[in-house]
C-alpha cells in the first residue's frame, strides 16, 4: 500500500537532496581544487585570481602539465618523509595492536582481584593528565628525545581503543575459554587462537584508527624532533604548504626566482602527493570506523 | 578480602597480572609519572636541580599567572573558540543525521556519506595548508569575496576578525560528516512502532521528529554533550599553532599555544606547567559538573 505524499513533503524531499549535493560539493571542492591546480601551467597559475578552480588552467602555450609531479616525485626530502611516515605507523601499529589487545583480553578477564583497579587506572587518564611540559621532561629523562623512539612510544596506547577492544572479548562466550583451558591452554594461547581470530574485525577497527592518526600527525614531530632526517612527511608538509618555507625542501639546481614561479604548483602537487594515499584507502576502510565509533560510543 | 582469598587469587590468575605488566608499565611511565610532574608546576626549574633539586616557590606561578595581562586574554580565547566550536559544530552533525535519514536512496544516501567523511581523513597540516592558501593574497576564496565587494586583497589570515570563523567553520567541514556517523546509528535505533502510534495519533512529521526522533536520540545527545562540556578549556592546539601569526595573537592565543610557546620554544617549564595544570583542573571540574547536571535533570550520564 503506498500512501499518498503531500506537496510539503515533496518539496521537503526535493531541498533535501538539493543541501545534500550541496554539502558533498563543499566537502569535495577544495581538493578538487587543488587537484585541478596540480596540474595547471605554472604561469597562468601564478596569475589566475578567479576563485575556486574546477578545471585545470591550461591554453595553447601553456599545456597542461605534470612537472609539479616530477620535481615532488624526485625530491629526496619528500621521499625520506614518506619513509619515515611509513616506518613510524608500521611499527607503530604492530606494537599498539599488540598492547591494546593485551590490555583489553587483562582487562576483561572476569574473576581477577585487581584489573578492575587497572581498568580505573586507565580511565582515570582520559579526564587528567601531566599535560606537555611534564611528558615532555618524562621523554627527556628516557633519552628518547629527538630519536626514532618517541614517534613510535607516543601515543601507544590509547585508553578509548582498549574499550573497544575489551567490549570485543567480552561478547566471546566464556564457554569457549574455559573449554579450552580445560584442554590446558594457557593465557597466550587463548589470547592468539581464540580471543584474536574472534575479534578480527574490531583488531582492524583499532589498527586503522591508530594508522590514520598517525598518518596525520605533525604536533609529536613538531615537539619532539629536531634531526630533518628523522621527519615524518606532515612536518615536512608544514614547511611546504603552511610556513610558506618550500624552498629549504625544493633547493637543489632550483634558483631563487624560478622557485617563485613554481611555487604554488609545487604546494598543489605536494598536497595531492600527501594525501593520495588515505584519499584512495578511505572509502574501502570508512566501515570499519562506522564501526569502531559505534562500539566506542556503547556505555561501558 | 582476606589472605586467603588474595593467595588463591594469585595461584589463579597470576599469569593475567604477568600480561597486564606491559600495559600497566606503560600507563605509569607516559601518563602516571608525569601526573607526578605536575609538581614542576610549584618550583623554579633550573637545569642543575633537575625535577627533585629545584627551588620550591610554592604557587608562586599560579600567582603570577591569575595577575598576568595573559590570564583574561588566554581564557577569553580558549573559551570563546571552544565555545563557538560548540555551538556550530555540536548540533550539525545532528541535523547532518537527521537529514540523511530522511533520504529514501540507500545508494545516493550512501554515496554523501562517503563523500561527507572524507574531510576527517584529510591531515591538520593539509587543512591549514588549503585554508592559509585560500585566504592568502590572491587565494580563491578571498577572490570570491573580492569580487563580491566584502573584503580587499590581501592574506585574510592576518586580520584578527577573521581568525574565529576560519577555525570554527573548517572544524565544521572536517568534522560533520564523521560526527553524524554516532547520530546514524541512534536514528537506526529508534523504535519504528513509536512512528506508527504518533501517525495514528494524527501527529504530523514535524510532530513526529519532536515527539519521537529527538527523544529517542537525546541519550546519545547527551553523552555526546557531556563530553563536549568536559573539553571546553581545551581547543586544538596543534591546529591553531598553524593558522595564528603574530597579528591574530591577541584573539588566537590559546591556553595550549601558550603553554607550547613558553614552555617548549622559551623553556620556562614551571610556569608553564602551573598553566597547564589549570587547565586540566577546571576541564576536570566542567565535566564532573555537567555530568552531575545531567545526572540530575535528564537521568543519562557519563558515570
Amino acid at each position: 500500500m503506498k500512501i499518498k505524499e503531500s506537496p510539503s513533503r515533496i518539496i521537503f524531499r526535493i531541498v533535501n537532496v538539493i543541501i545534500m549535493i550541496l554539502l558533498a560539493f563543499v566537502c569535495l571542492a577544495p581538493l578538487l581544487h587543488v587537484f585541478f591546480a596540480s596540474i595547471s601551467d605554472p604561469i597562468l597559475l601564478t596569475q589566475y585570481k578567479g576563485g575556486i578552480i574546477l578545471w585545470p588552467l591550461y591554453d595553447a602555450t601553456h599545456p597542461i602539465t605534470g612537472m609539479g609531479y616530477t620535481f615532488v616525485l624526485g625530491n629526496a626530502q619528500l621521499i625520506r618523509g614518506y619513509a619515515n611516515t611509513f616506518y613510524y605507523v608500521a611499527a607503530g601499529a604492530i606494537l599498539s595492536v599488540l598492547l591494546c589487545s593485551l590490555g583489553g583480553y587483562c582487562v576483561s578477564r572476569r574473576n581477577t582481584l585487581w584489573m578492575r583497579y587497572l581498568t580505573l587506572m586507565m580511565t582515570f587518564t582520559m579526564f587528567f593528565g601531566g599535560g606537555m611540559i611534564p611528558t615532555y621532561m618524562v621523554n627527556k629523562w628516557l633519552g628518547i628525545v629527538n630519536t626514532r623512539w618517541v614517534m613510535v612510544l607516543m601515543g601507544l596506547v590509547s585508553v578509548f581503543n582498549i574499550i573497544i577492544v575489551r567490549t570485543a572479548f567480552q561478547a566471546i562466550p566464556a564457554s569457549l575459554e574455559e573449554s579450552a583451558q580445560l584442554d590446558g591452554a594457557g593465557h597466550m594461547t587463548i589470547l592468539f587462537r581464540i580471543t584474536f581470530p574472534l575479534a578480527k574485525a574490531t583488531i582492524a577497527v583499532i589498527t586503522l584508527f591508530y594508522a590514520v592518526g598517525k598518518w596525520n600527525d605533525y604536533f609529536t614531530a613538531a615537539i619532539y624532533l629536531l634531526d630533518r632526517k628523522l621527519y615524518p612527511l606532515q612536518l615536512i608538509l608544514r614547511e611546504i604548504i603552511v610556513q610558506d618555507s618550500g624552498q629549504n625542501v625544493f633547493d637543489a639546481g632550483e634558483s631563487a626566482n624560478n622557485f617563485s614561479q613554481y611555487k604554488k604548483l609545487l604546494n598543489y602537487s605536494t598536497v595531492i602527493f600527501a594525501t593520495l594515499p588515505i584519499l584512495c584507502v578511505y572509502p574501502f576502510v570508512q566501515k570499519y570506523f562506522v564501526k569502531g565509533v559505534m562500539i566506542g560510543s556503547i556505555k561501558g | 578480602m582476606n589472605k586467603h582469598t588474595l593467595k588463591k587469587d594469585w595461584i589463579h590468575n597470576r599469569s593475567v597480572y604477568l600480561l597486564a605488566v606491559p600495559i600497566f608499565v606503560y600507563f605509569v611511565i607516559w601518563n602516571y609519572i608525569p601526573m607526578v610532574g605536575v609538581a614542576l608546576a610549584f618550583e623554579e626549574y633550573s637545569a642543575r636541580g633537575g625535577f627533585v633539586f629545584s627551588q620550591w616557590v610554592g604557587l608562586q606561578h599560579f600567582a603570577d599567572f591569575f595577575s598576568s595581562y595573559y590570564l583574561w586574554r588566554l581564557l577569553r580565547n580558549t573559551v570563546l573558540l571552544s565555545l563557538l566550536s560548540l555551538v556550530i559544530n555540536f548540533p550539525a552533525p545532528i541535523i547532518l543525521a537527521l537529514l540523511l535519514n530522511e533520504l529514501q536512496n540507500e545508494l545516493f544516501k550512501k554515496i554523501i556519506q562517503t563523500i561527507s567523511y572524507m574531510p576527517y581523513f584529510v591531515s591538520t597540516v593539509v587543512i591549514c595548508g588549503i585554508i592559509v592558501d585560500f585566504l592568502g593574497y590572491n587565494g580563491a576564496f578571498t577572490s570570491v569575496l573580492v569580487k563580491l565587494g566584502l573584503a580587499e586583497n590581501k592574506n585574510l589570515l592576518t586580520i584578527k576578525s577573521y581568525f574565529r570563523p576560519v577555525y570554527v567553520l573548517s572544524g565544521t567541514w572536517q568534522g560533520i560528516g564523521y560526527g553524524s556517523i554516532i547520530y546514524l546509528a541512534a536514528l537506526s535505533g529508534v523504535d519504528q512502532e513509536l512512528y506508527e502510534a504518533a501517525r495514528i495519533d494524527g501527529a504530523n512529521r514535524w510532530q513526529q521528529t519532536w515527539h519521537v526522533t529527538l527523544p529517542g536520540i537525546a541519550p546519545t545527545v547527551i553523552i555526546m554533550l557531556i563530553m563536549q562540556i568536559g573539553s571546553l578549556l581545551s581547543s586544538s592546539t596543534d591546529k591553531i599553532i598553524l593558522l595564528y601569526n603574530n597579528q591574530t595573537l591577541e584573539v588566537a592565543d590559546t591556553i595550549g599555544t601558550f603553554v607550547y610557546r613558553r614552555g617548549l620554544i622559551q623553556g620556562d617549564y614551571g610556569y608553564s606547567t602551573a598553566v597547564g595544570l589549570f587547565n586540566s583542573f577546571v576541564n576536570l571540574m566542567l565535566l564532573f559538573t555537567a555530568n552531575s547536571l545531567s545526572r540530575k535533570y535528564s537521568e543519562t550520564s557519563l558515570f
